[in-house]
């Protein structure tokens, strides 16, 4: 796979870089064009914001089955983090045991590494979390 | 719009067909549903295909004309139109047809679902199907397709008190309901303790959670109104209604995680241009490609509140002596998930149900069925009312 279709993202998944529409406050994550409950009124009032990494967890699962990526990783568990930002999103948490997971508990962003492409391939990196304290 | 009648339906048998193409499984399909309608090739206008992968799963794209071509129309140079919406293309591909014909533009259509999924191994098909969620901001990330089910699970349970043996529950009754089925794939009953000690896939949901990897296709035959009735058939099947919905892709970025508001969007429509309410329905076929997802189209279809669909579930409110008996074909679950084709084989549930012919499985003067298919983690959905008329 070409490269491009990862480093066109590079500033949203190395720094979590989201949208906030201007108009009416609403905060997106990824980042979007134009705000869908604003629609033409947004056009030029998107302004990037970057989310702090913090949030807290709203529901995670501990993975068995995995993608063909990350089967080297498996188990690894996976969480919706509520940001403080109103967006919501999705990752992995590491250095964590499952039975240390729960809901309610506070994360914070870090940078790793996501995937290689094959054994020769490019390596795409991101965001995953880790527990918190 | 004219009101359009469906004449004739026809699956194979749903499992691992590793003797059978793709090809083969698309022409029993659609022979047995041109017979079933007491129709001839000649009769038919056109073709609907719904497939969701051709490509990932068989490195081949343009089934439409493919099927078209297996099953003779390409001798009448007939249109074919395959539709992707991930798991829900059989329920959107017949919601097309159906609109073909109300619009006029054709008479007698068939609609086809096909998928071959046995092709590739266990972890190619995680792979394939995690396809449907966000690639680039959900499987990039690790999620396959049952952990975003997984993380609905969870919330449901906390906001809930949905308990891990609800859900379980779900899988016991449609393995009870395929027990009863010749067309399913897996036709025998299970314990819950089969269902809570199984291997874990995406906790809390495990291996007898999710739906299997299966072969398979379903076909049906639709006409006019007026055309069903000149052909004196016994008992006409309307289609009464049809609502399709869309959501975000990813789960992330939605409000509810206890909910598909396109389920809800769907049923609204759908319920509206029949004229009817979730009361009304005598039979549904509903979309458990996971257990949890069973539990949240009950609700969200609006056969139970919101919160009450696992003790609904473990009460036997859904079972087929239950007052809305659901996945009489034993669902996703036991009769099998050939992506594609799932959709199409609701409908030829609910034909089957509305005529009476449910041998093993009949719903007592089940007059009015919901057929309700999912594509990927609530993206896409489509809910269509049938009614004997
Ligand atoms: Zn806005």
């Amino acid at each position: 796979m070409p490269v491009p279709r990862y480093w066109r993202y590079q500033d949203q998944r190395y720094n979590l870089a989201g949208s906030r529409c201007t108009v009416c406050g609403t905060v997106y994550f990824p980042q979007r064009p134009l705000c869908p409950k604003c629609h033409r009124k947004s056009l030029g009032k998107m302004e990037r914001v970057t989310l702090s990494g913090e949030g807290r967890i709203i529901s995670y699962t501990v993975v068995h089955d995995p993608l063909s990526d990350y089967e080297h990783l498996s188990p690894y568990i996976m969480a919706l983090i509520e940001t403080p930002e109103g967006a919501t999103l999705l990752g992995q948490i590491v250095d964590a045991e499952p039975d240390e997971v729960e809901i309610g508990k506070e994360v914070e962003m870090v940078f790793r590494k996501l995937r290689e492409e094959g054994k020769s391939g490019t390596i795409q990196y991101g965001y995953k979390f880790r527990l918190k304290g | 719009m004219r009101d359009v009648a469906i004449i004739g339906v026809g699956m194979t048998k749903f499992g691992e067909h590793w003797d059978r193409s793709f090809r083969e499984l698309g022409i029993e399909a659609g022979f047995k549903a041109i017979v079933d309608a007491g129709i001839e090739s000649r009769d038919v206008d056109a073709l609907y295909v719904g497939n969701m992968s051709g490509g990932l799963f068989l490195e081949q794209e343009h089934v439409a004309s493919m099927i078209s071509e297996a099953v003779g129309f390409t001798e009448r140079n007939l249109p074919a139109v395959r539709v992707e919406a991930a798991d829900a293309s059989g329920g959107v591909a017949f919601q097309q047809a159906v609109l073909s014909v109300a619009s006029g533009i054709h008479d007698t259509v068939v609609v086809g679902g096909a998928e071959k999924m046995s092709d590739l191994t266990s972890i190619e098909v995680t792979d394939a199907i995690a396809s449907v969620a966000d690639r680039s901001w959900e499987a990039l990330f690790g999620a396959t397709l049952p952990s975003l089910y997984a993380l609905m699970a969870r919330r449901h349970m906390v906001e809930f008190g949905t308990t891990r043996e609800q859900m379980a529950q779900v899988a016991v009754k449609n393995h009870y309901n395929g027990a009863r089925n010749p067309y399913a794939q897996f036709q025998r009953e299970i314990k819950l303790s089969t269902v809570l000690n199984a291997t874990p896939v995406a906790e809390p949901l495990g291996m007898f959670d999710c739906a299997p990897i299966s072969d398979g296709a379903a076909a049906v035959v639709i006409t006019t109104m007026d055309k069903a009735k000149e052909m004196g058939k016994d008992i006409l099947v309307r289609v009464a209604g049809i609502g399709l919905a869309t959501d975000t892709l990813a789960l992330a970025r939605r409000k509810t995680f206890t909910s598909f508001p396109a389920t809800r969007a769907a049923a609204e429509r759908a319920y509206k241009m029949a004229g009817v309410g979730p009361k009304d329905v005598d039979v549904a076929e509903v979309h458990d490609s996971y257990t949890i997802g069973e539990i949240l189209a009950i609700e969200d279809l609006g056969f139970f509140k919101k919160g009450e669909g696992g003790i609904a579930t473990e009460e036997g409110r859904t079972s087929l002596e239950g007052e809305i008996p659901v996945n009489t074909s034993g669902g996703l679950k036991a009769r099998g998930h050939p992506l594609g084709a799932t959709g199409v084989a609701q409908i030829v549930e609910l034909v089957w149900q509305l005529r009476g012919e449910a041998e093993g499985r009949q719903v007592k003067d089940a007059r009015i069925g919901l057929a309700h298919n999912v594509g990927g983690a609530g993206g896409t959905v489509a809910v269509t009312i049938l009614e004997v008329i």
